[in-house]
């Protein structure tokens, strides 16, 4: 019998598009034909429209077949047994332009190695920085994060080192990491992707930031929706034990560090850090009010680094390469490489690592290929509900955290959402607060209440009743809920209403002020 | 099993009153009434602190579902795909809105924010099984395929 290797996604995307039946097909059709199959299943390379991706390595390079399906089975046995030739071949995967341009720092390794081996991991370069790390005393660790200029990727971007520096210098008997993979943003699934596709990467970040920091227990706080990492995480841990990564005796280096993977129960409020925690401690995942910071005061009161996913897994290239030669991507204060997904109706949609500093434009037209109808872009919303809609007229920005503040706007945890010219802005609108009447905690009455009463006057102004009252009333209601509610729920929902109004006026039904403000 | 039975294993873990009922909807399909006398019991808790957390939760359920849960994404990546029209399409082809469970008891309709599938919306949820660039028929078929599974 012949042998023969095939790489497949395990990603959701790609498990989502049939990779699955694929899989049973290819191994059907090999039985057939006597072949001796073996299907490694990867993380996926995160070009999205490819999905189902086949790889095979052919001259020591991986060349690619897709979107493949069960149909495609046979036709494909026979292409990568034969002269390669396909209908769906792209060629070596790694010089497709989508791939090729971009900067993978923390991806590098997603859609390549079998995510949950560590053999594979340590082939391909996985573990250096911890390797570094277990040889620095950890106040020097806490401020190579520091120097790297690295900034909370989880939305608000805070600067790690800051975080680092406090809990590291807090007394106490147990300290926590937790991480932040409740991922609820729409059109985010960079921490999804990394959790299915290399897992180590993300328990080395942890690992780094448990001997940094003083802490011995790690915790993943994982949204149910996402079964799949939730498989790949835990397998990947118990790896990591046997492998000596994880336990009393990290890399034989006398240090002690252990993760659990917690699953969360359906709540887009419990991906802010106070209120993960309470949920994380079993109770209703009410937001805490702040100060005391988790830093000090977080899980069961102790000094907790809370952090997201893609923040976390920045942290293994930062320790390997130095903090200089992180700095050296981005612009400004926005430094190192971000992993933006593309979302929505889109072409190309997927995941694009690459430097702050790339231009609006750049990732949603010739990156993101434009709309996957082909009618033209109209708006796009970046990060997450919380976040601003943008019309096409400002896709000359810079996707970095200072622009996109300088015009209301923000980069939260990446996620762009393209639409067409079908989209209603005013439709959209009402769905932030449709949403945050959905996912309140329902501490403060702005947030509570005021969400309700957006819905309704959503309802007035499209249904043109006392048109200018209402919208004066909606303009006062979101002043309300920014400056009465206690988290970024009730206090960002006005962002995406705000924004759509500004740029979107006519699906008001408000005459255009003049642009000349902008 | 027992209910006690099911949750017991759970106390003293970190979060696992959550943990635990979770574990009841897996055996049980949904938590039954007396979950919160005796989730209250087991963890030492009051009945109406059980209840808060259950009631906090979008995945905690009081009542029985249908035998195949269809979690139709509602969030604003799918909206961009045309998830508005499908979520429309999919209430009137199985003749329930979402939040419905069928009288028969075999179907139940969810709203799902998000499923981390934005770029490949949009998308949905059958059972335990993922749907991508979903339509009405892809999601009927899957429904097919995972009654089929169930009687087999
Ligand atoms: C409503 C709301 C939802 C949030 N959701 C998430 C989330 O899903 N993932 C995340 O990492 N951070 C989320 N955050 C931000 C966290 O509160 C916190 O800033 C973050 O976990 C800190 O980690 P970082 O410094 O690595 O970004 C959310 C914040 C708010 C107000
Ligand atoms: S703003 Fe909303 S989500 Fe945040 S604490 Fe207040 S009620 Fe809870
Ligand atoms: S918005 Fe529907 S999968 Fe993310």
């Amino acid at each position: 019998m012949s042998a023969l290797t095939l790489y497949l996604p395990l990603d959701s995307a790609a498990v989502a598009l049939g990779a699955d039946e694929l899989g049973d097909a290819l191994v059907r059709e090999a039985d057939k034909r006597k072949l001796d199959l073996t299907i490694v299943r990867t993380g996926s390379r995160g070009m999205h429209w490819l999905e189902p991706l086949v790889e095979v390595e052919k001259d020591g390079k991986r060349v690619g077949y897709g979107p493949v399906d069960e149909s495609d089975a046979a036709s494909l046995l026979e292409a990568v047994t034969g002269d390669g030739k396909h209908e769906k071949s792209v060629g070596v995967v790694e010089e497709i332009a989508f791939l090729k341009n971009q900067t993978r720092l923390i991806f590098g390794r997603c859609g390549v190695i079998d995510p949950v081996s560590v053999e594979d991991y340590e082939k391909h370069g996985g573990n250096a920085g911890l390797d570094k790390a277990l040889k620095m005393d950890s106040a020097a660790i806490c401020e190579e994060v520091f120097e790297s200029g690295l900034r909370g990727r989880g939305g608000a971007g805070f600067p790690a080192g800051i975080k680092w520096r406090t809990v590291a210098g807090a007394e106490a008997d147990q300290k926590y990491i937790v991480v932040n993979a409740d991922e609820g943003d729409s059109g985010t699934f960079a921490d999804r992707m990394i959790m299915e596709g290399d897992p180590f990467t993300l328990i080395q970040g942890m690992t780094i930031a448990g001997i940094a920091v003083g802490a011995t227990e790690g915790y993943i706080y994982l949204r149910s929706e996402y079964p799949v990492a939730a498989r790949v995480l835990n397998d990947a841990i118990a790896n990591a034990r046997k492998a000596g990564l994880l336990g009393d005796n990290v890399r034989g280096s006398g240090k002690a560090f252990d993760i659990e993977v917690f699953i969360g129960a359906g709540a887009y409020i419990c991906g802010e850090e106070t209120s993960l925690l309470n949920s994380l401690e079993g109770k209703r995942g009410e937001v805490r009010s702040k100060p005391p910071l988790p830093a000090l005061e977080g899980l069961f009161g102790k000094p907790t680094l809370v952090h997201n996913v893609i923040s976390l897994c920045s942290v293994p290239a930062i320790l390997e390469k130095g903090a200089a030669f992180y700095r050296d991507y981005g612009m400004g204060t926005s430094t190192g490489t971000m992993p933006f997904q593309i979302a929505g109706n889109v072409k190309h949609g997927g995941l694009y690592e690459t430097a702050f500093g790339l231009k609006l434009r750049e990732l949603v037209e010739d990156i993101g290929g434009g709309t996957f109808n082909g009618r033209p872009v109209r708006a796009v919303q970046i990060g997450g509900p919380l976040g601003a809609y943008l019309p096409p007229r400002l896709f000359d920005l810079e996707m970095d955290y200072e622009t996109m503040a300088a015009n209301g706007a923000g980069v939260g945890h990446g996620g762009i959402v393209i639409y067409d010219d079908s989209v209603n802005l005013l439709e959209q609108a009402r769905y932030a607060f449709e949403f945050c009447v959905e996912e309140s905690c329902g501490k403060c009455t702005p947030c509570r209440v005021g969400s309700v009463r957006g819905v309704e006057t959503m309802d007035r102004i499209r249904d043109d009743i006392d048109h200018g009252k209402n919208v004066d009333v909606l303009q006062d209601l979101c002043e309300l809920m920014v400056d009465g509610s206690l988290c970024a729920m009730g206090g960002m929902t006005p962002i995406p209403v705000q924004s759509a109004v500004k740029h979107f006026p006519e699906d008001f039904g408000i005459k255009p002020a003049k642009q000349a403000a902008e | 099993m027992t209910l006690a039975s099911i949750i017991e294993p759970y106390v003293g873990k970190t979060g696992g009153l959550i943990t635990a009922l979770h574990a009841v909807q897996k055996e049980r399909g949904f938590l039954p009434e007396d979950i919160e006398a005796v989730a209250a019991e087991v963890f030492n808790l009051t009945r109406a602190e059980v209840r808060g957390v259950i009631s906090f939760y979008h995945d905690f359920k009081r009542a029985p579902q249908g035998e195949t849960v269809v979690r139709v994404c509602a969030a604003e990546a799918c909206q961009a795909a045309g998830g508005r029209a499908l979520v429309a399409d999919i209430e009137k082809a199985f003749a329930l809105k979402m939040g419905e469970t069928s009288a028969s008891k075999d179907l139940t309709l969810e709203p799902v924010y998000c499923l981390g599938l934005c770029s490949c919306a949009p998308a949905a949820m059958v059972g335990d099984r993922l749907v991508a660039r979903a339509d009405t028929d892809k999601i009927a078929k899957t429904v097919e395929k995972t009654k089929k599974e169930r009687v087999s």
